[in-house]
């Protein structure tokens, strides 16, 4: 060994430095060792989007466009047959998953706007801005939400504005619970402190020192929250408080159809029209928990374990 | 008997072993073909500098790798068998009957939901090697030898109910109800204060001498290995520098690296007498909430340019002094005069330059630091905070600032995780720098950092002082340091002070009894220190 590396130097200390990679070469890494299901879901969830995105393009016929015969059988010309009003079904689906997705996407930012913002807010001053909110919040959760969902909604009509508003309220319990939970453990670090200490305000605090280390449960809680958010919106438009005709809707379509299901003796295909939109809710639910788990594996660091 | 004859006989044999580790898509090499013997019944000191392998060679000397690392080479033979190519199923028979270890942290390696008796005799009851009631009295006889007060009672009770040298105790104890061969003690009283640290020394090294037991000893402590160890093994980035009996090492290390390792003590300042005061605590008083009071009567003057040292164990209110005075816990009663005004008690009353004029570094800097921002960020907000910097400027003045804690701008881009704990705590310093503070209170700076790190901090702390007239309080538990870095003392028990002084009036007799108590337990690089100490 040489003389000089027996001399001290801060520069020379043993540090594990890591190889600078772009966000793009990291995803690159992780998306080679994803695992089936989390390719599955990602295809699922992609093409639901790409669907969703170019619904105009994709669908035969407009949204709201009639045709003389209702109910009418699965053909050449309607691929899914045509609902009660003769409005085509397939084009409905498609139409569906843009407002259904579009609506719940938006919904769930908003809870996670309110949630996070609030959630962090009580963590970090604790006190009784914490008690007051802390047990608000508390009041809201005592209410099952579909029920609350419901009078609501019922009160102020149920415009698409109002489900949004609505909706993101109700479920930004959960996300504020979460929030501040995670949000407790990092303000106790001495940087939160050290930051304190310096005079930053208290955005500064939340948005700089604290939102960066709690994102990957945020980030996994927000495809969650999305499952729900679209479940509840579709249960709201099956009960038919929901989103409101004729803006297609997977929830509504399935209540719509709903009595086609009895003639399944005499015809198939027309007992299977209801279950169509009830399954692309089902598969988007499954593609999003599939994508959600493999981000909770990847972040969690479970994986040590198995190495 | 016969153990004078086992004693001399081998007991294991590490050869030439290597182990990797992974991380970042590639294998690591972690040991680097390192050669291991241990006798019967001695006792063999590991130390070596964080991140020299030596908790991975202990825990190799078992057979045993963390997840994520893998043996590549070499053998360690046990009995004659090579525990590199036993299955997991075999080594586990030999895990807890003939090797056990003692971890750094006993507070975390309990299980708060059982009885310490329960979980002492748990390994021992699950390899069947005893009835449940001899295992039982056995510890009770194993509580007694380790000094534990109640040895019938303590047992019965819960880890919390025990304070952190008894329950290293208890660790110790269980690490030999099963009578093993091998203990490997992996920084069992790194974490413990100084006044506790003694006692545990103490027993555990007259139990492992009673028994038979022989030892692998890890620290990064070379006073305490010096107690402790027969032999002692230098290691440095996986290799092994220099073997040797202790003695012999003491007084003659071969290697360069060993020198500079036992020549870390060195640093003495010279104190400088004293100029007009900086910051004057008049008489403050503290609580948590409405507890009971932390902090009694506490007066300390900080002289302008100069460095005061506060020591006292954990619990003596040193880390509460400094929150008060940093006004995250305002003070009852009593004042803060800081450059002859009053500071307001409250955080939040204070205006952006009295919180700027006084700059705080952590012990921990994993903790102080935020793992997601860079050594840009880091450094250079309270630039743009306190003083507006921006544009080209700001990078200009990090850059600056790096090259003044020897540092350079290769690290400008690195997460606080790229950095070493010298490195991490270096850029805690450039930070406070970057402010240009008046007084900077340094919280056990150089606690968590291996000697020769130490060293260098210390030194650049005090290069820093004659540069930029900075005060310092520097609070620690560690008496080598104060001796290096200190012009005047404080020292603190529960909640008051002792005594404070010039340093050399302070550690000269007539001491107090605390002080006399907290002197006497810093461990000396004298091999019979301990010896001595309990004799007394």
């Amino acid at each position: 060994m040489s003389k000089a590396s027996n001399q001290y130097s801060a520069k020379n200390e043993v540090s594990n430095t890591h190889v600078r990679r772009t966000i793009f070469q990291r995803s690159l890494i992780s998306l080679s060792k994803a695992p089936f299901t989390a390719w599955l879901g990602m295809i699922i969830v992609s093409s639901y989007f790409f669907v969703a995105i170019f619904a105009p393009y994709l669908a035969p016929y407009g949204e709201a466009q009639i045709f003389k015969v209702p109910y009418a059988p699965w053909d050449n010309v309607h691929i899914f047959g045509t609902d009660r009003l003769g409005r085509d079904i397939l084009s409905r689906l498609i139409y569906g998953a843009r407002n259904t997705m579009g609506i719940a996407l938006t919904t769930t930012f908003l809870a996670f706007l309110i949630g996070v913002g609030l959630g962090l807010l009580s963590a970090i001053l604790r006190g009784w801005v914490d008690q007051i909110l802390a047990r608000f919040v508390d009041i809201l959760m005592a209410i099952p939400s579909l029920i609350f969902a419901l009078m609501l909604l019922s009160i102020f009509g149920s415009t698409a504005l109002n489900l949004i508003l609505i909706i993101a309220v109700l479920d930004s319990t959960r996300v504020f619970r979460l929030a501040r939970a995670v949000g407790m453990n990092v303000v106790v670090m001495e940087y939160v402190e050290a930051a304190r200490l310096r005079g930053e305000k208290i955005s500064w605090i939340m948005g700089r020192e604290i939102l960066p280390n709690i994102l990957p449960p945020l980030v996994a809680e927000f495809g969650l929250r999305f499952c729900y958010v679209f479940l509840m919106i579709a249960s709201l438009s099956f009960l038919g408080v929901g989103i409101q005709p004729p803006t297609a809707d997977w929830g509504s379509m399935v209540r719509d159809t709903g009595e086609l299901i009895q003639f399944a003796a005499y015809d198939v295909t027309a007992a299977m029209t209801p279950i169509l939109p009830a399954a692309a809710i089902g598969i988007l639910t499954i593609g999003v928990n599939f994508v959600v788990d493999w981000f909770l594996y990847l972040t969690s660091g479970l994986k040590d374990e198995h190495q | 008997m016969s153990t004078s004859k086992k004693s001399r006989s081998l007991l294991l044999n590490i050869r030439n072993i290597s182990i990797e580790g992974y991380s970042d898509e590639a294998w690591h090499p972690i040991i680097k073909g390192v050669d291991l013997q241990i006798k019967r019944g001695e006792v063999l000191g590991l130390i070596g500098e964080s991140g020299a392998g030596k908790s991975t060679l202990g825990l190799a000397a078992m057979g045993f790798v963390r997840a994520g690392c893998r043996f590549t080479g070499g053998s360690i033979s046990f009995e004659g068998k090579d525990l590199t190519k036993l299955s997991e199923k075999e080594k586990q028979k030999l895990w807890g009957t003939k090797f056990s270890y003692v971890a750094q942290s006993a507070a975390a390696a309990f299980n708060p939901a059982h009885t310490l008796l329960n979980q002492t005799i748990e390994s021992s009851l699950s390899h069947n090697l005893e009835t449940k009631e001899n295992l039982k009295k056995n510890a009770v006889k194993l509580y007694r030898e380790m000094q534990l007060p109640n040895p019938e009672e303590i047992g019965d009770r819960y880890p919390h109910q025990v304070s952190g040298g008894q329950l290293q105790r208890t660790m110790t104890a269980m690490a030999m109800t099963s009578k093993p061969d091998l203990i490997i003690f992996d920084e069992p009283t790194t974490a413990l204060d100084v006044t506790t640290q003694v006692n545990v020394l103490a027993t555990i090294r007259s139990i492992v001498k009673e028994h038979q037991t022989a030892a692998i000893y890890i620290t990064h402590d070379l006073a305490v290995v010096v107690q402790m160890a027969d032999r002692i093994q230098v290691l440095r980035y996986g290799e092994t520098i220099e073997v040797a009996k202790t003695n012999q090492m003491l007084k003659s290390p071969n290697q360069e690296y060993t020198k500079s390792l036992w020549a870390v003590r060195s640093i003495q300042k010279k104190p400088q007498k004293k100029e007009d005061t900086i910051l004057k605590i008049e008489s403050i008083d503290a609580s948590y909430d409405s507890g009971p009071m932390v902090l009694k009567n506490i007066d300390i003057n900080v002289p302008t340019g100069r460095t005061v040292a506060i020591v006292g164990e954990s619990g003596s209110g040193k880390s509460t002094t400094a929150r008060s005075i940093t006004g995250l816990l305002p003070p009852t009663n009593g004042k803060i005069i800081f450059q002859g005004r009053k500071l307001p008690a409250r955080l939040s009353e204070r205006s952006k330059e009295d919180l700027r004029r006084i700059q705080m570094i952590y012990q921990s800097p994993d903790t102080s630091m935020n793992p997601r921002h860079t050594v840009r960020d880091i450094i250079g907000r309270p630039l743009k905070f306190y003083h507006g910097v921006v544009g080209n400027r700001y990078t200009e003045k990090v850059i600056e600032l790096l090259k003044m804690i020897e540092l350079d701008e290769s690290f400008i881009d690195r997460l606080p995780e790229e950095l070493s704990g010298g490195q991490k705590q270096r850029i805690c310093i450039a930070r406070a720098l970057a402010a240009e503070p008046d007084l900077i209170i340094c919280d056990e700076v150089t606690s968590a950092l291996d000697q020769i790190v130490q060293e260098g901090i210390l030194k650049l702390l005090l290069r820093l002082q004659k540069e930029l007239k900075i005060s310092y309080i520097f609070i620690t538990h560690d008496i080598a340091t104060v001796k290096a870095i200190a012009d005047e003392v404080v020292v603190m028990h529960q909640g008051s002070v002792v005594e404070q002084g010039l340093k050399k009036d302070i550690f000269s007799p007539p001491h107090p009894d605390y002080t006399k108590l907290l002197l006497s337990s810093v461990p000396e690089m004298d091999p019979k220190w301990l010896t001595r100490i309990l004799t007394q």
